[in-house]
């Protein structure tokens, strides 16, 4: 519940994870070349959406066009009855519900804090993607590693980081999860297995293949996931990092947030793809899929089924997840509407917003009514009121704090034979 | 103590026999350690550094990385965050540039930006000179580049046995170590103990004393300058001093300074560019700290401002030499 830490054990996985795979690691391409897989499309599941027509970019699509696969019909429904989501209890899902109301409720809390200049710089919200998160990091259990780029509050909360460390590193405070020396682009939380928060987009990518890396040196069978937007697919670094997972073998989820959009340039104009941007990993014999986003079943679906290869196959996975934001690309994005219709927002905020979609499921299996959903807004609203309040208390690091934490030996005076001087602040 | 130091087991062995036995010793020595890179496995290392490593170290320890220095290295700082402490071989450090988002912003500033959570305990070592023949591309000298971002750290060995102390060191250091090496000095010779010993980084070593003119450099240039320096004390009576600085960030002051105040006349030698350099940096230091000892403006000589030349006798006449060393040295007294 709101302020405690976020994370469903499913103890009935561990079982499932004890496959055996080889110990014995032999990480180097020495290795010889892996299995190969199929190069197919990895999921058994029908697809909730269609994915796109093939698009080889032979026009420009204005802002006014909609992506095709909102034109689709779409299963709300989807997944409802995979096992992943089958075993929730009633409390488990309340939770689920819980945490993207948290997202939401706190972001908006951030964006009024914006408005009245106690935050600064850059405020990349998650209002509207809220479900990618929520579907996605609750299934990380053990050793799992995770790494987003700097849209990172929703995932921060889904770790399980507090409301207020969140916003107070937004308000630049000295009780910050990063003590107001990282911002909002880069929170960080190693104790919950939290790795940034990275403000260059694509340039986290090839560390999530480093947290998979380390797991499988260490013969750890757990995962790392990797988040990234849909512009990042297009960063050098991102493929070097599809060609080293595949090529060592490392158990990795990259998960393409799709928003639709890189700031204000669409998909469509920013890649060139065959069907969906997944799919690219067919260049690099890597497992892909690519779902609705939208629906939180849906997402626990199919990013269990990658987790469940990285943990057990040591095998990474590119998959997709179609969602969208609502508002600008960061607080001050002044034309965000202008790169796509106010229609297009509407109707997706209409039909597909993750909140909404699982609250009429809960309210469907009996699990929510009205009063609960008034209940659990307001609790999220106060949680991230009182995030505000203790953000806005908390005093600014003190000067002192802008050079510590720059290297470890300074850091830890006489653990370390170091001499020479390494700051030059004359 | 001299007498110890010699009877202590001392051979002559290679630089690159050198940094291979640190790698090797830290291989054994600490399970994290991996060596990461192009060709650094079963093809002996392009510079014959790693050779043999992996035939006695095997897959796990030793790995040949795909050309794609952005992904391998930022992998290696991802790996090292949750504690491996890998070993990175750029084949040229000249190839740092395709890596430089992961090299200088992912390595130097996650601990900062997580507010001390996060470590980076990577190495990433390879040559870094000119003088080699092949053009501008694989001709660069970045150390003053990396040691201008807080948060890394930059060696630059110019002997065989600061080549295997430092290494030992960058390795079991738990912040992002960058060890400039050198391939014209691969080759050569020098006394090393058999025995273990570390060599703290930030610590500069005066490796020939004297009186009248103090000389600073790194890497390559302290060779030069010792052989300057031997002309000079030889044919023209000048008694120099010559300080290397080993280790460039952290940087020992302390042992310039020292020197500075005791023979009134400082030259900054260095092989990479002059604007924005090592030596800059180091004069500023000078004229700050030891202004009312100085007998002499600060004098410095960098390799001649401009891409490095391939036309072999221009490039030996760009970088610094004893000859040019000796002619600016004259000219400050
Ligand atoms: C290397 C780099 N280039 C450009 C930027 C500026 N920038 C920040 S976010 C962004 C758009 C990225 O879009 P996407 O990957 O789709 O992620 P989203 O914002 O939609 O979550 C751009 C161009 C950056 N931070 N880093
Ligand atoms: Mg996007």
């Amino acid at each position: 519940m709101p302020g405690m830490p976020f994370r469903i054990q499913h103890p009935t996985l561990y079982k499932r994870i004890v496959v055996s795979h080889n110990s014995v690691l032999c990480l180097g391409p020495s290795a010889g070349v892996g299995p190969s897989i199929d190069r197919k499309r990895v999921s058994s599941f029908a697809p909730s959406i269609v994915s796109p027509k093939s698009k080889t970019k032979s026009k420009k699509s204005s802002a006014s066009e909609e992506p095709e696969d909102f034109q689709e019909d779409i299963d709300l429904k989807a997944f409802q009855d995979h096992r992943v989501n089958k075993r929730l209890t009633a409390e488990e899902k309340l939770d689920l519900y819980t945490l993207m109301v948290r997202i939401r409720r706190f972001e908006e809390r951030a964006v009024r804090g914006y408005q009245q200049g106690k935050i600064g710089g850059f405020l990349h919200d998650y209002i509207g993607q809220e479900s990618v998160a929520a579907g996605s990091i609750p299934l990380m259990e053990g050793e799992d590693q995770m790494i987003t780029a700097y849209r990172d509050h929703g995932q921060a909360l889904a770790v399980g980081m507090s409301m207020k460390e969140c916003m107070a590193e937004l308000y630049g405070r000295h009780t910050g999860c990063s003590k107001g020396k990282g911002g909002s682009m880069h929170f960080f939380a190693p104790d919950k297995h939290y790795w940034g928060g990275h403000g260059i987009v694509g340039g986290q990518t090839p560390l999530g293949a480093g947290l998979a890396y380390a797991l499988k040196y260490r013969g750890i069978k757990a995962c790392a996931l990797c988040f990234l937007g849909d512009g990042a697919v297009n960063q050098g670094a991102f493929h070097e990092s599809l060609n080293l997972a595949q090529l060592f073998e490392l158990p990795v989820v990259y998960i393409i947030e799709n928003n639709g959009y890189s700031m204000g340039t669409s998909q469509d104009r920013s890649s060139t793809y065959v069907d969906c941007l997944a799919k690219r990993a067919e260049g690099y014999n890597m497992a892909w899929d690519y779902g609705n986003g939208h629906l939180l079943y849906e997402v626990r679906a199919r990013v269990l089924e990658a987790m469940e290869r990285a943990r057990k196959k040591s095998l990474p996975t590119l998959l997709e997840l179609k969602t969208y934001r609502y508002r600008g690309h960061s607080i001050a994005d002044a034309n965000f509407e202008k790169y796509r219709t106010k229609e297009e927002i509407k109707r997706i905020r209409e039909t597909l917003d993750p909140i909404m979609v699982f609250q009429n499921l809960l309210i469907e299996e009996g699990l929510l009514d009205e009063d609960k959903v008034k209940e659990i807004d307001k609790a999220a609203r106060q949680e991230a009121l009182e995030a505000a309040e203790f953000a806005d208390q908390s005093p600014y690091p003190p000067e002192e704090e802008i050079v510590t934490d720059v290297y470890w030996t300074t850091d830890n005076p006489g653990k370390h034979d170091n001499q020479g001087r390494i700051f030059f602040n004359d | 103590m001299a007498e110890t130091e010699t009877a202590t087991n001392m051979r002559e062995i290679a630089y690159r026999e050198a940094v291979r036995e640190a790698l090797a010793e830290e291989i054994e020595r600490d399970e994290n350690v991996v060596i990461m890179g192009e060709e650094v496995a079963q093809y002996n290392g392009a510079y014959k550094v790693t050779e043999g490593l992996w035939k006695k170290y095997g897959d796990k320890r030793v790995v040949d990385t795909p050309i794609s220095e952005a992904g391998f290295i930022g992998m290696g700082i991802g790996a090292s965050m949750l504690g491996i402490r890998p070993v990175m071989e750029l084949m040229f450090f000249s190839f740092a540039y395709v890596a430089w988002d992961q090299i200088v912003n992912n390595a130097a500033t996650i601990r900062y930006m997580s507010g001390g959570l996060i470590n980076i305990p990577i190495v990433i070592r390879g040559p870094a000179n000119a003088g080699t023949n092949v053009g501008s591309t694989h001709s660069h000298t970045p150390e003053n580049l990396f040691a201008n971002f807080p948060g890394l750290k930059v060696v630059c060995p110019a002997t065989p046995y600061d080549a295997k102390g430092l290494m030992k060191t960058a390795i079991r250091d738990n912040d992002p170590v960058y060890v400039l090496e050198n391939t014209l000095l691969y080759g050569l010779k020098g006394p090393v103990p058999e025995e273990e010993y570390t060599i703290p980084l930030g610590l500069a070593e005066v490796k020939r004393e004297g009186t009248d003119l103090t000389i600073v450099a790194h890497g390559r240039a302290v060779l030069s300058s010792l052989k300057a320096a031997e002309i000079l004390e030889a044919e023209h009576e000048l008694s120099v001093e010559v300080v290397d600085l080993r280790s460039i960030r952290p940087l020992d002051e302390e042992t310039i300074l020292n020197s500075v105040r005791k023979t009134n006349h400082a030259l900054y030698v260095e092989e990479t560019k002059p604007f924005c350099g090592v030596g800059a940096q180091i004069s500023h230091l000078i004229q700050s700290q030891a202004f009312d000892y100085l007998d002499a403006p600060v004098a410095r000589l960098s390799a001649i401002d401009a891409p490095a030349i391939y036309s072999d006798p221009l490039e030996k006449i760009q970088l610094p030499n004893p000859q040019r060393i000796i002619q600016v040295a004259l000219g400050m007294f």
